[in-house]
């Protein structure tokens, strides 16, 4: 049971009426909800209050981390051998792989420099840890511990190991949140490797699975097919894996096909993520007189005009963020 | 029976701010989804116990500080906390009379129209995410609620 209180004040002469604050209050949160959304006027406003909320993520985080340092450091002896023997194994097999590579990139420069095209290969990148932070549940979003005071931009690429993890959605001074190319409000651009077919594939909310609405039921693209980002529109380096495709469903009646793309990246198991610069293609800075001038940074525009609303059940078409 | 106002106002802060830790705290996956709002419950506790000290404006704060942490639209918690604070306000005299699981009950109204405003505005954003387990919270804050009482009731009394 709660208590009584004890306050001993006159109940009159208590300040302004609740109903007035409550109104007040209301009429600022909606009005703080349209800035943000409809104006993104909000920026500088977040990252002040981000800056206060800092130490708190920070303070989440410590403990998981100094837990980690520990376990790893009193790690007993054979197991660190161990790992070490696999790491030195996976180490002499990708040497041998990149000393094809090697030669294969500077052939792939050279005929690139042909075209004066030096596109999409990543010059610079930066690792950066995920914070261990809930954000909300229903939103794939992660916050890594590098922020503007690292160069960080908003709609910058973001990569593992295996693949496109997803892009910078916003920027604050010691971190940045990332939304993952797994969540519903997420559309990457991709090209199937066998058939060439260029489509966009959609998050899902399932970090397992990446929707591909916008295939025609008679294009070529078949179980298995490995899905590289195109570089179109400027946010992801071209030619990396996003995706590879799980089912294709074809149904005779309808326009599109049903088919799902398992994300390559480790979207839910990742601790460390790569910060990506590169040159866009020059040949996008080019492109715009084809549409408006965002049409370049809005892919979606390449896509079949969408007959019927995607599954994720957005209002808007999906894009990729403009920078 | 005198506390004095500045530890209570202490308390309550460290009560919110806790709220605010565990709302970002990992949780396993399966969980996550039902995790309860401390922040709020423990708004709610101070409404009922010390309202001169839980106004309006403190819970419209601890609710921007939600958005700020969890990343979403600034202003959405903001707007849930602060209907829930007037109601409680509002309703604070009769509610701090009920017997606990009839306050529990009442609670429970507070977490889903809290929960409504969020998903509301979450469309209106164009987050829409209309899965049952959304509303999971309003449930596990509901049974937590006389734990909250509990344990608000003890430290208060020791801290005096």
């Amino acid at each position: 049971m709660v208590e009584l209180s004890h306050d001993t004040r006159p109940i009159i002469g208590r300040g302004p009426p609740l109903g007035a604050t409550f109104l007040t209050l209301a009429l600022l949160s909606v009005g703080l909800m349209v800035a943000d959304v409809r104006y993104n006027q909000m920026a500088h406003v977040r990252e002040l209050l981000s800056a206060a909320a800092y130490p708190l993520q920070v303070a989440v985080d410590l403990p998981f981390r100094a837990w980690d340092w520990l376990t790893g450091s009193f790690a007993d002896r054979s197991r660190l051998r161990q790992e070490n023997m696999e790491l030195t194994g996976r180490l002499r097999l990708a040497n041998l792989q990149l000393q094809r590579f090697a030669a294969l990139e500077d052939e792939n420069r050279r005929l690139r420099d042909m075209r004066e095209n030096s596109a999409g290969v990543a010059d610079k990148v930066l690792v950066a840890s995920i914070l261990n932070v809930d954000l909300d549940p229903f939103r794939h979003r992660v916050l890594v511990d590098k922020g503007a005071a690292d160069g960080v931009f908003k709609g910058q690429a973001v990569l593992d190991a295996d693949g496109i993890f997803g892009q910078v959605s916003q920027v604050h001074a010691e971190t940045a949140e990332v939304i993952l190319i797994s969540d519903a409000e997420h559309a990457i651009p991709v090209q199937s490797t066998r058939s060439g077919l260029r489509t966009i594939a959609v998050g899902t909310g399932d970090s397992a699975r990446l929707s591909l609405p916008f295939v025609t039921v008679e294009s070529d693209l078949k179980v298995g097919d490995v899905l590289l980002s195109t570089g179109m529109g400027g946010v992801f380096p071209r030619g990396y894996p996003v995706a590879e495709v799980t089912r294709v469903e074809r149904n005779p009646a309808a326009t599109f096909a049903l088919v799902d793309a398992r994300p390559t990246a480790q979207l839910d198991r990742d601790r460390e993520v790569l910060l990506v610069w590169f040159t866009p293609p020059p040949a996008l800075e080019e492109a715009p007189a084809a549409g408006a001038a965002p049409a370049a940074e809005a892919p979606a525009s390449e896509a079949p005009p969408p007959a019927e609303t995607p599954p994720t059940a957005e209002p808007a078409p999906p894009q990729e963020r403009p920078q | 029976m005198r506390q004095s106002t500045f530890t209570r106002r202490l308390l309550y802060w460290l009560g919110v701010a806790a709220g605010l830790v565990l709302a970002i705290v990992p949780l396993p996956d399966w969980l996550s989804p039902a995790r309860p709002d401390l922040a709020l419950l423990v708004v709610l506790y101070f409404i009922l116990t010390s309202p001169r000290i839980a106004g309006l404006g403190s819970a419209w704060l601890a609710g921007l500080l939600l958005d700020v942490l969890r990343g979403m639209t600034l202003g959405q918690h903001a707007l849930g906390f602060v209907l829930v604070a007037f109601l409680a306000h509002r309703a604070q005299l009769r509610m701090r009379m009920f017997p606990i699981l009839h306050q529990a009950g009442a609670v429970m109204l507070l977490l889903a129209a809290y929960h409504f405003v969020i998903f509301w505005t979450d469309g209106l954003t164009g987050h829409g995410y209309t899965g049952w387990n959304r509303w999971l919270p309003v449930l596990s804050g509901t049974l937590l609620w006389p734990l909250i009482v509990a344990a608000g009731d003890t430290i208060t009394r020791r801290a005096r």
